[in-house]
């Protein structure tokens, strides 16, 4: 599977196609590599054997998903090697992309890499969150999209964030049982949140549509709960129950699936990994990748693109990546630095205008702390390694300066998932426990590989 | 100045971390431990965790006597430690084999290790060499591809990083005072005593102890002490756990008690970075796999690289400043195996007890010696 | 658990510790066992407590298992053929 190429682009979702499709434009020769079954990303995943064979999905996915198409049908007509089934495990800043597929491993070298690896959701490390039964938001509606499973039984959804409330229409529409939505978004985030109103006022559609899901489904006569905090998951083998807190009282729902969301955040792993700056954004509660308009990061031959620069939704995601493919294609000579210009220009424009309701977004939809700091010493942070939010305050309070000594003393971080669904929270344990500012405290070194491999894999990569 | 202390110690890492866990519970130095921020060199959290003799000082048998004496003061060392903290290292004494992969290879490590024991002068030095049948007696999995090994019933583990973790751990219920994120920018010779610069002030002490890894020569220089070192890059990994394999560690592969193995390792002069390379890993995959074919089949979870402190001769430099005897320098890369030391009898050597160790061989004036071309 | 929508893809049979279960073409190896009622893919190391896919997207490593000799493939990425072989993750033994 070794190939030479003047691009690579690592991931084929709404950013890494347009990223493509745009380099191809100009003449390069492009391969893409995404470790789903087909292009499309999250976004649109499995949109082209949904639409040809499950009308019932579209209609549930909605006009949004739909539109998907012609990105996808563009992408695929646009000349470059496509490489489906294949993860990145490791990214060199030389621009070697070192791929695993059924087949083996592999390498693409390429004198430019755009890294769109997307987002992921937030992890939410609530007590009982690693019992079965107990998935994210966006895991439920991936299902929904492919292959078209619903949460049989009852179901609950609690979190925050525009997503809930379009996710959890789609769940209704598909027949799904919820037994109640638990609103965490807070008061207080709300009104801070107004700040950034006027801004968003030139770019209103999406705040119009997000009313609207968030009043339909307090029409559709499901339970709503708004302001619920000290959420739990209950359950001795799976999930049983689920408790929470309203207005000073404490409720048991009961639960077969609990779906848990708290926005999404960019997968900066592959970036870091390859040696780029990151840098935390205390809006969002996350890091991001540091990067100029055009996508270029501090690494001289990496560019990012989509969520997985910052985090924007689908429709931003192509413009970003538009933006990345023509900057990839005047640094690799195949366009002159006007022509770029000229071609980003009006996606330039579009994408500043969209910046105040990003903000209006974060601020409002911001996590409440019990998801970045869980209270309860007992729960667990890493769910690979099994440490507990008491044994990285412990770690911090001998005075570790950050998750990179808390992870040799605690293992957290140390499991295969390297540190992603836990590294946000250590650093927010660590900023608590010794009073300083999260911005401050240095992410978790990314260690390769990002993807499982054996070792006879390894021994085979080198030869 | 924020506090006076009896001993200040730069270096958080394993080297530091024993001399101020040993100066603070052995000696009731009021001692400050100052380290650096999160992402650092740090060599003690890239370790393969081996407390191993064998190899060990062949042409400087004060090395061998002193790795020695270490490996033996372990099985206490660790129980003391573990009673002080809770936290258990993780230690065993096995024994250990160093695998040859052709006969050439079994042929220089057995003269390396006769030529070890005739410089200890009678002392015993237990070792056997393995040809392959009697290789496949310990380890029913080895492969083909290997020669025979040296085995050394001395040879023994730990984990690095709880062992590091318990220093830090023992350190604070010592009473010790720890400040991280706190780089020295300077360091201020006193008549009576040291000052030194950080990015959070300025702090005194009586003695000063230089353990900051490869930081060391630059702070050392200020007190006009030649401390010459350089980076040797190691790259490992480590796999999922897997049941039971093998009984002993080597220097190439070993099992933890999780069930892990830890692969090993690349020695390189490749400057500062700390990333891993292609050819690095896949070479000792490659060696891994020769040497157990089962490792094939099993899963990497992480890799990594970490930054070996190495003098010109490999062995440790415990040096004085010759003006300003209250200043010391501790360097070295074998911070497990010598870990035991640094925590007692190094601390002794630094506050000149009665019964300190003779450390005279660890100079760094050996190396104002003009060799021979 | 989960329940199929309407599907007319053609149904693939794979083998999950040794016992057959149907799925869908097109379907993940997660999907599959979800639809299926299996809510778990790992024995957690350290607590043995059983762990089921998170995020279903390949960032969580939870669902973790071995496809037709394979160790380490993640269900949820991974499409399912006829006559897969899968094996969840089980804790290992002490001292086995």
């Amino acid at each position: 599977m070794n190939r030479t190429c003047s691009l690579a682009v690592i991931g084929a979702g709404p950013a890494g196609m347009a990223a493509a499709r745009a380099a191809r434009d100009a003449g390069a020769d492009v391969t893409v590599i995404d470790d789903n079954a087909a292009a499309g990303g999250q976004a649109y995943r499995d949109l082209q054997a949904n639409a040809a064979s499950r009308p019932g999905a579209m209609t549930v996915l909605g006009d949004d998903y739909g539109q998907g198409r012609a990105l996808l049908e563009r992408f695929q007509s646009c000349g470059a090697t496509i490489m489906t089934g294949a993860g990145v495990w490791s990214v060199e800043p030389g621009g070697t992309v070192h791929v695993v597929d059924h087949a083996g491993v592999g390498q693409v070298q390429a004198r430019r890499v755009i890294i769109a690896a997307g987002a992921m959701e937030r992890p939410v490390p609530i007590p009982g969150w690693t019992l079965p039964g107990v998935i994210t938001l966006g895991a439920a509606q991936t299902v929904l999209k492919s292959p078209g499973l619903v949460p049989d039984g009852r179901t609950v959804i609690a979190g925050c964030g525009p997503l809930l409330y379009l996710a959890a229409m789609q769940l209704l529409d598909a027949g799904a049982d919820i037994a109640a939505i638990l609103d965490t978004t807070r008061p207080g985030h709300r009104r801070a949140a107004l700040a950034h109103l006027p801004g968003t006022l030139l770019n209103a559609a999406p705040l119009r549509k997000g009313l609207k899901w968030r009043r339909a489904l307090k029409r559709s006569g499901v339970p709503f709960i708004p302001d619920a905090y000290g959420i739990r998951a209950h359950g001795t083998e799976a999930l049983e129950t689920v408790v929470y807190g309203t207005g000073g009282q404490h409720q048991t729902v009961a639960a077969d699936t609990l779906l848990l969301h708290a926005g999404i955040v960019p997968s900066h792993h592959l970036a870091a990994l390859a040696g780029c700056r990151l840098q935390w954004d205390g809006m969002q509660a996350a890091w991001h990748t540091v990067a100029d308009d055009w996508g270029a990061t501090t690494v001289d031959t990496i560019g990012v693109a989509g969520d997985c620069a910052a985090i924007g939704g689908a429709e931003l995601a192509v413009q970003s990546g538009r933006l990345a493919g023509l900057d990839a294609a005047y640094r690799l000579g195949f366009l002159d630095r006007a022509a770029r210009d000229r071609a980003g220009s009006s996606v330039l424009r579009m994408i500043r205008r969209q910046r105040p309701l990003r903000r209006f977004l974060d601020s409002y939809f911001r996590p409440p702390d019990e998801f970045l700091m869980p209270p309860d010493d007992d729960t667990i942070v890493c769910r690979c390694e099994d440490v507990t939010a008491g044994a990285v305050r412990q770690a911090a309070a001998l005075g570790a300066p950050g998750p990179n000594q808390t992870k040799a003393f605690t293992r957290a971080g140390m499991g295969p998932c390297q540190g992603r669904m836990c590294a946000a929270t250590v650093a927010h344990l660590i900023a608590e426990v010794q009073n300083r500012p999260v911005s401050g405290i240095d992410p978790l070194r990314a260690r390769p590989p990002l993807k499982p491999l054996t070792v006879g894999q390894m021994a085979a990569s080198a030869e | 100045m924020q506090a006076a202390f009896d001993v200040i110690v730069v270096g958080g890492g394993l080297v530091g971390a024993a001399i101020a866990y040993g100066l603070a519970r052995q000696h009731r130095a009021r001692t400050l431990l100052l380290d650096e921020g999160d992402i650092a060199l740090r060599a003690s959290r890239g370790n393969f965790g081996l407390v191993w003799v064998q190899g060990k000082g062949r042409g400087f048998p004060a090395y061998t006597r002193w790795t020695m004496a270490s490996a033996d003061a372990w099985p206490a060392f660790s129980e003391e430690i573990e009673d002080a903290t809770g936290i258990d290292a993780d230690y065993d004494r096995p024994g250990g084999v160093d695998l040859a992969f052709d006969a050439a290879e079994l042929h220089d490590l057995a003269t390396g290790m006769h030529d070890i024991r005739s410089g200890l002068n009678g002392r015993d030095y237990p070792f056997d060499v393995l040809d392959q049948r009697g290789l496949k007696n310990i380890f029913p999995h080895v492969g083909d591809g290997v020669a025979g090994g040296i085995h050394c019933p001395h040879d023994g583990v730990a984990n690095p990083l709880r062992l590091l973790q318990a220093l830090h751990a023992g350190f604070a219920r010592s009473g010790g005072t720890y400040v991280a994120r706190c780089p020295v920018a300077s360091v201020q010779p006193q008549p009576s005593g040291v000052r030194v610069r950080t990015g959070q002030g300025d702090y005194s002490g009586a003695t000063l102890v230089l353990a900051a890894g490869l930081g060391t020569t630059g702070l050392a220089a200020q007190a006009g002490m030649t401390v010459p070192l350089h980076p040797n890059r190691g790259q490992l990994m480590v796999t999922e756990p897997m049941p039971a394999m093998l009984g002993l560690p080597t220097v190439n592969v070993r099992q933890t008690r999780e069930g892990s193995f830890l692969i090993g390792y690349t020695s390189e002069d490749a400057g500062l970075p700390t990333e891993t390379t292609q050819a690095g890993l896949g070479a000792i995959a490659r060696r891994a796999v020769t040497a157990f074919p089962f490792l094939a089949g099993v899963r990497i979870v992480r890799t990594w690289a970490a930054l070996r402190i190495m003098s010109p001769d490999g062995f440790p430099i415990y040096a004085r400043a010759p003006d300003h005897p209250h200043i010391v320098a501790a360097a070295c890369h074998s911070g497990v195996t010598l870990a035991a030391m640094h925590a007692s009898r190094l601390p002794d050597w630094i506050v000149g007890a009665e019964d300190a160790p003779d450390l005279s061989a660890f100079s760094s004036e050996r190396f104002d010696v003009p060799t021979a071309a | 658990m989960f329940r199929r929508l309407p599907s007319t893809a053609p149904r693939v049979e794979i083998f999950v510790d040794g016992r057959a279960i149907t799925a869908r073409s097109g379907d993940t190896v997660a999907a599959a066992l979800l639809a299926d009622g299996q809510n778990w893919t790992r024995e957690a190391a350290n607590a043995g407590t059983r762990r089921g896919p998170y995020c279903l997207i390949g960032h969580c490593h939870e669902c973790l298992v071995e496809i037709d000799g394979q160790p380490g493939q993640h269900a949820c990425l991974v499409t399912v053929r006829d006559g897969m072989r899968v094996v969840r993750t089980r804790r290992m033994e002490d001292g086995t």
